[in-house]
């Protein structure tokens, strides 16, 4: 059967034929899909945990348990989970692990394009990287054949590419039921990380790495396709499609396993090739693998090291290292300057609100064009933190002053309040990221008397990814209820005393809230409330802007709402888009009441 | 046919993913390789969406090289002035007559491009453009929302894939009640596309 599945749901599909049992994940982009898909097959556990650690936690026992697990997180995601991840290499697994990395080159929705093959070979497991869907759906399988028979987990790396690509894929072998091995038996030398134990279980990995070694040479998925032999291309993951369009007659070497690499066969393609290089995404780790082999080979000298490659970027390095004849005569068109489309949040949004009272309490933002009040000093210090509401520190808000990964916001605001600055400080973050890293830092707040705010933006979802859910939402992976996790209750029971819950579209009420938490000598945590606007059900009739009140102030244009617009000196409010009183927060700041809804204004009014 | 490669483009919340969707499997039932990926950046809504479609019988890269684009399909007018050089010399764009203004535009502080500037950079690349009101007529047939589908029956009229084959995967691609209206405006797509194409050779 022939189908068009995404890198992500082929992954699943290889995975269920492998007789996976146990999947858990965090969502988040490019990886979230491939959990989601787990989800439709009913025999497979499948769970959001609270964050990546937890997760990779939870497929370690359950690969402990004789139930062949998986894994799926971001590149970052693994910085998250490293400790279990190291922890699992050093103990090795009892039914097949996969871990399943999804880089992110070119930083499409991520805060650093790390190369996460180094973090495979820092923990010393087997890695094998797929190329497009049937790759995936092939090559996940050996990842759980590899993981048994070496007693380790396997790492699959993908990237965004590979992941939210979609290509056909075949689907021709019988699933392997998922009966499982024998349970858990103990073996307190195997699992039991004392120094006396991890002592031995270290050589256990170096030997077993020597083995895997010899284990790469053979595997079916590192392939040969010789071409000319005047040039050799080295290539993995999706590198390889595009080295396949630039040079079409050249030979390859294919690597699915890239760690450890099959040192003789790359040998002997090396011995038959005129020159050889390596084309590769992000950092030259297959380059660094060759050279130390003391095989000459080139590859990043001409190839960025920086951002997503594609064919356009493949090509013209390649005429630049003379691989290639640069065509003559073809120009590039020059690029247009258009108005820019940044990503906004979305209208109706629940944070705009929030975000409006911080950027004026905090000075960030005017009406006034030659007002530029983005450099003058602000009462303020916001900390940021990892979702949609990253948006704020854009454009009108300009109300985040730092972003760095998921849940830290919360320990720098601390940080700063213990530099001494003199300035108010306010941590913003999400629901879910307060759940996934936000609540050890909370703690650690209480325990180390911190007098900033929080303010926690829960509109009950993990929306940047997708709207998955998390505990707080109490709805499972699978879309079915399950035990809530009460934020307020949780918040009061680390210890916070002053707690507000607010509603996040109801401006005076936040804007009070967030006066009061300033003054507050004490740590406050706000929680501002408000549904996600893609997970608004129904709609009410949109606002309207009432000519004869408006004189085009810009005040409006301060909530950043996609849905005002301006027209020929007019000023008005997409039908379209705007959700209506579920918001309703242009209209509460409005300083000459000319929003509001339509059937306060009869046609009359407006003749 | 060799090859053909279609460059999707609009706004987030369009529906191009979808209409990508439909063309793939289509092509897909229709015998051929495919290879597609979309760029959509961070944006629930409102950001620049561009997907790559690539068909042939063997398909490396997902991604469109620059200049290589037989047909560009664009959704927003804008969208597609800024994909325009994506197309190969002499490829065909059809876009649907319709402006959606970045918040640079909404706030007075940048111009939205006119009309003759839109079609003066696609000129860079091809004079085969197809202005069509896709969002009038969709509106006109009942559905305003069908529009995507009403330019997946422009395109169809310069693809080789049945017809038949056309509708199976549209329908498939939607719920129930929303199959007829928009196998209608596919029909109406078509329609609008034979006669531009017949008033402009």
């Amino acid at each position: 059967m022939k189908q068009l599945l995404s890198g992500n749901e082929a992954l699943a599909m290889g995975s269920y034929l492998a007789g996976l049992r146990v999947a858990t994940a965090y969502p988040g982009t490019p990886s979230s899909e491939i959990l989601e898909s787990l989800t439709k097959f009913d025999d497979i556990y499948t769970e959001w945990s609270t964050n990546e650690k937890v997760a990779m936690e939870v497929a370690m026992g359950a690969a402990y348990g004789g139930a062949r697990s998986l894994v799926a997180m971001k590149h970052v995601g693994l910085n998250v989970a490293m400790d279990p991840f190291m922890a699992a290499s050093m103990t090795g697994i009892n039914a097949g692990m996969v871990v399943v990395s999804a880089d992110d080159p070119g930083m499409h929705s991520s805060q650093n394009e790390q190369d996460n093959r180094y973090l495979a070979k820092f923990a010393k497991v087997p890695m094998l990287e797929p190329c497009d869907s049937q790759d995936a759906c092939d090559l996940v399988k050996y990842a759980f054949d590899i993981s048994e028979e070496f007693d380790t987990p396997v790492v699959v790396r993908t990237t965004t590419r590979v992941s939210h690509s979609k290509s056909v894929v075949n689907i021709n072998q019988e699933r392997i039921m998922p009966t499982g091995r024998r349970g858990f038996q103990r073996n307190v030398p195997k699992y039991v990380m004392l120094p006396v134990h991890a002592r031995a279980r270290h050589s256990a990995v170096e030997a077993r790495l020597v083995k895997l070694e010899a284990y790469s040479e053979t595997f079916p998925l590192n392939q040969i396709f010789w071409g000319k032999l005047d040039i050799g291309v080295v290539t993995s993951g999706i590198a390889y499609q595009y080295a396949r369009d630039v040079f079409p007659e050249a030979s390859f070497l294919k690597l699915g396993m890239t760690y450890p690499v099959p040192r003789n066969l790359i040998r002997h393609f090396a011995s038959k090739v005129k020159k050889l290089i390596v084309i590769e995404e992000l950092e030259p780790f297959l380059q660094e693998a060759i050279q130390s082999m003391g095989v000459q080979v080139s590859g990043k000298e001409f190839i960025p090291r920086t951002g997503e490659l594609n064919t356009n970027i493949v090509e013209e390095a390649s005429w630049s290292a003379g691989l290639l004849d640069a065509p003559s005569g073809k120009q590039k068109q020059k690029p247009q300057t258009l108005p820019e489309r940044p990503p906004l949040l979305c209208p109706g949004c629940p944070h705009a609100g929030v975000f409006f009272v911080l950027s004026s309490l905090g000075k960030r933002s005017s009406v006034s064009k030659s007002k530029d009040r983005t450099g003058e000093e602000s009462d303020l210090v916001i900390t940021g933190d990892i979702g949609c509401y990253s948006l704020g520190a854009n454009s009108p808000f300009y109300a985040l002053d730092t972003i760095a990964c998921m849940g830290a916001g919360i320990g720098q605001a601390l940080g700063m309040e213990k530099a001494g600055i003199s300035k108010s400080i306010v941590a913003v973050i999400g629901d879910s990221t307060f759940m996934h890293s936000g609540i050890t830092g909370l703690v650690n707040a209480v325990y180390n008397e911190s007098r900033i705010t929080v303010i926690i933006l829960d509109n009950g979802t993990t929306a940047m990814t997708g709207h998955q859910g998390h505990p707080g939402t109490g709805i499972s992976a699978r879309g079915k209820e399950t035990q809530k996790v009460e934020l307020s209750s949780l918040v009061k029971g680390i210890g916070v005393k002053d707690v507000r819950v607010v509603n996040a579209f109801d401006v005076r009420t936040v804007r009070q809230n967030i006066r009061g938490a300033l003054d507050n000598p004490g740590l406050s945590v706000i929680i501002a409330r408000g549904v996600c606007a893609m997970l608004l059900r129904t709609r009410s009739e949109p606002r309207i802007v009432d000519a004869r009140k408006c004189d085009q102030c810009g005040v409006c244009f301060l909530v950043g709402c996609s849905a005002i617009r301006q027209e020929n000196d007019q000023f008005f409010i997409d039908a379209t888009l705007c959700v209506g009183e579920a918001c309703n927060v242009c209209l509460q700041i409005c300083p000459h009441k000319a929003i509001v809804a339509q059937s306060d204004i009869t046609p009359e009014d407006l003749k | 046919m060799k090859k053909l490669e279609v460059l999707i483009v609009g706004v987030g919340g369009q529906g191009v993913i979808l209409a990508s969707d439909i063309i793939c499997d289509t092509a897909l039932a229709s015998g051929y390789d495919v290879k597609k990926t979309d760029t959509i950046g961070m944006a629930q809504r409102g950001g620049s969406v561009v997907s790559h479609i690539r068909i042939a019988s063997q398909i490396w890269s997902p991604l469109i090289k620059e200049g290589e684009a037989d047909i560009m399909l664009g959704f927003e007018k804008l969208e597609s002035a800024r994909w325009g050089h994506y197309l190969r010399s002499g490829g065909v764009a059809i876009i649907n007559n319709q402006a959606l203004p970045p918040p640079s535009v909404n706030t007075g502080n940048d111009e939205y491009p006119s009309d003759e500037r839109i079609t003066a950079i696609l000129k860079h690349r091809t004079n085969v453009i197809y202005y069509i009101d896709g969002t009038q007529r969709a509106k006109e047939l009942g559905n305003i929302r069908t529009y995507n589908t009403l330019l997946l029956g422009c395109l169809s009229k310069l693809t080789p894939f049945k017809v038949n084959i056309w509708k199976e995967n549209i329908a498939q691609h939607l719920a129930a009640g929303l199959r007829e209206i928009n196998l209608a405006a596919f029909d109406q797509g078509r329609k609008e596309m034979r006669n531009l194409v017949s008033s402009f050779s």
